[in-house]
């Protein structure tokens, strides 16, 4: 998809840019995903039946990568989310990034946008 | 004058090329890499002279015991120490100062006395301290630092008084490579009779470090960042305190006899080394001592200044570029941030183009809460770096720049 590293990035870099800042209010710790280097909040809300999803983050890159799940999974029902197949990451070439062992916590972001989209599912079934 | 490309040749590791590029390694604060005579050494061990230490009659076990404590040797002689028994092998730098803050304090502290440590300690030589502030009720101090992150010397001396058992500082930071009057700290702790703990993980990869001259009383430091072995840390420590200190940890080799009553402890050093020990990391040790050795310390300190200052020159001259600890007596180390981004950013396209950073906090909360910043970008230096790998790094980080700015 990307020629090179650089062109990978910026992508990333811009997406980071763009992608609307949260308010400082909701930047607190219940919102915080943890087993990240830069610290990222993520902010679920339901509407219509569907997951929206804000997030934040005091690292560019780290951003650009959130932004590109928000892209991906806000707007998707929560059923959806949960069985979403996140392989396309690997096939955009940011594969490396989905090692557990990469500190920017791309899995933790996943794992913690899925585990919202459960517990909102919840709320809308009660 | 270092034959750099000499230098170079001893290392494999450094033909490796990572995301495509040749390897530029700056993270050498973490761990250096390891000449080929290191490598060799553990090779050779395994090879010939495994066997468990101390304890064999038969011929393999001599061979073991005596490799391993040729690397006691080496380090007694490369720090000065006075006995080859002042020198207590450890896992590292974070398990000597956890001994001494174990047995030092089962012998000597109790409740209301005083410890002092800087603001700019790494966890390993702040953590063990609080730990004792909060189950042995010791009063811990800390010295601040000025505005060019310098130790406030005025401030350490009005922290000193009757009640002060030790001080434990750092001789060199880790983040941001200030090496501190450590002469000076320890005359003054001497005035009130406090014993002095060095942490010289960062110092001794760079600058010749001598017992006999310092007069410290505990000194620790890591082989794995001196070009040796992982898993074979140094407490160095004055022979009296070693005998009045306790065991740190309980188990074989560390007795003269046991009864069901009671057990008496062997001699130093092995009162302090209980369990079978990294025995390849003995060898290994020399041999990267012997490596260091035949360049020279002062060369190698020599050589990575040069560089230091040339990185300095050329990071200070990207107007985007922050750098930490802006005093003139630095060792090979350089902290700086990209204005207004976040270090991980910054590691994070270095690392696409070859180059090996640290990002983060270095283990250093308590100093980054006094900088203000969530961590920094760390470039240290080695023997075996070029002033080619610092121009390959500027051009890195002002591509960074450009593509995050």
């Amino acid at each position: 998809m990307f020629d090179n590293w650089e062109d990978k990035y910026q992508y990333v870099i811009d997406m980071g840019k763009d992608l609307h800042a949260l308010p400082e209010e909701l930047k607190t710790d219940d919102r915080l995903i943890k087993g990240c280097q830069s610290r990222v909040w993520l902010q679920s809300d339901l509407k219509d039946g569907k997951v929206i999803y804000s997030a934040d983050s005091d690292a560019i890159i780290t951003k650009g990568l959130v932004a590109l799940m928000i892209r991906v999974l806000s707007g998707q029902a929560p059923d959806d989310i949960m069985t979403a197949d996140m392989h396309f990451v690997d096939r955009i070439g940011l594969k490396e990034h989905l090692s557990p062992t990469r500190a920017n916590g791309l899995l933790s972001m996943i794992k913690q946008m899925k585990l919202d989209a459960v517990a909102l599912k919840t709320k809308l079934s009660s | 004058m270092l034959n750099i490309n000499h230098v170079r040749q001893q290392f494999p590791i450094l033909t490796e090329t990572v995301n495509g590029k040749p390897l530029v390694y700056f993270d050498n604060g973490a761990t250096t890499q390891k000449p080929q005579r290191v490598i060799d050494a553990i090779v050779h061990y395994y090879t010939h002279q495994n066997s468990n230490i101390h304890r064999g009659v038969h011929a393999l076990s001599r061979t073991a015991t005596d490799a391993y404590e040729l690397g006691r040797t080496a380090v007694q002689q490369f720090i000065g120490a006075k006995h080859a028994h002042e020198i207590i092998f450890t896992k590292g730098t974070t398990d000597s100062i956890n001994l001494v803050a174990n047995s030092f304090s089962r012998a000597f502290l109790k409740t209301g006395d005083e410890i002092i440590v800087s603001e700019m300690e790494h966890h390993s030589n702040f953590l063990p301290w609080q730990n004792l502030r909060d189950e042995k009720g010791i009063v811990l101090k800390v010295i601040p630092l000025t505005a060019t992150q310098d130790l406030d010397i005025e401030a350490y001396k009005k922290l000193l008084s009757d009640k002060t058992r030790l001080v434990a500082v750092t001789q060199v930071s880790n983040t941001l490579g200030v090496i501190n009057p450590v002469k000076e700290i320890i005359a003054e702790a001497k005035k009130y009779g406090a014993k002095v703990l060095l942490d010289g993980a960062q110092a001794v990869p760079h600058m010749k470090v001598d017992m006999q001259e310092l007069d410290a009383d505990f000194y620790a430091f890591s082989m794995h960042k001196v070009y040796g072995p992982t898993g074979m840390g140094v407490l160095y420590a004055k022979e009296e305190l070693l005998q009045a200190m306790p065991p740190y940890q309980y188990g074989g080799g560390i007795i003269k006899s046991v009864t069901i009553g009671t057990s008496e402890w062997a001699d130093l050093p092995n009162k302090f080394e209980a369990g079978t020990p990294n025995i390849e990391a003995g060898p290994a040790t020399k041999a990267a001592i012997d490596f260091v050795n035949e360049i020279g310390i002062e060369a190698i300190a020599k050589h990575e200044h040069e560089l230091l200052i040339y990185a300095t020159k050329q990071l200070q001259a990207i107007q985007e570029t922050e750098i930490y600890g802006n005093t003139a007596n630095k060792a090979g180390v350089i902290s700086f941030n990209i204005k207004k981004v976040h270090p991980f950013d910054t590691g994070t396209l270095l690392d696409q183009m070859g180059i090996a950073v640290r990002t983060g906090h270095h283990c250093t909360q308590p100093l980054m809460h006094c900088l203000g910043i969530p961590g920094t970008v760390r470039a240290s230096f080695a023997v075996y770096n070029t002033i080619e790998e610092v121009d390959a790094f500027i051009t890195g980080v002002k591509k960074a720049v450009k593509m995050l700015l």
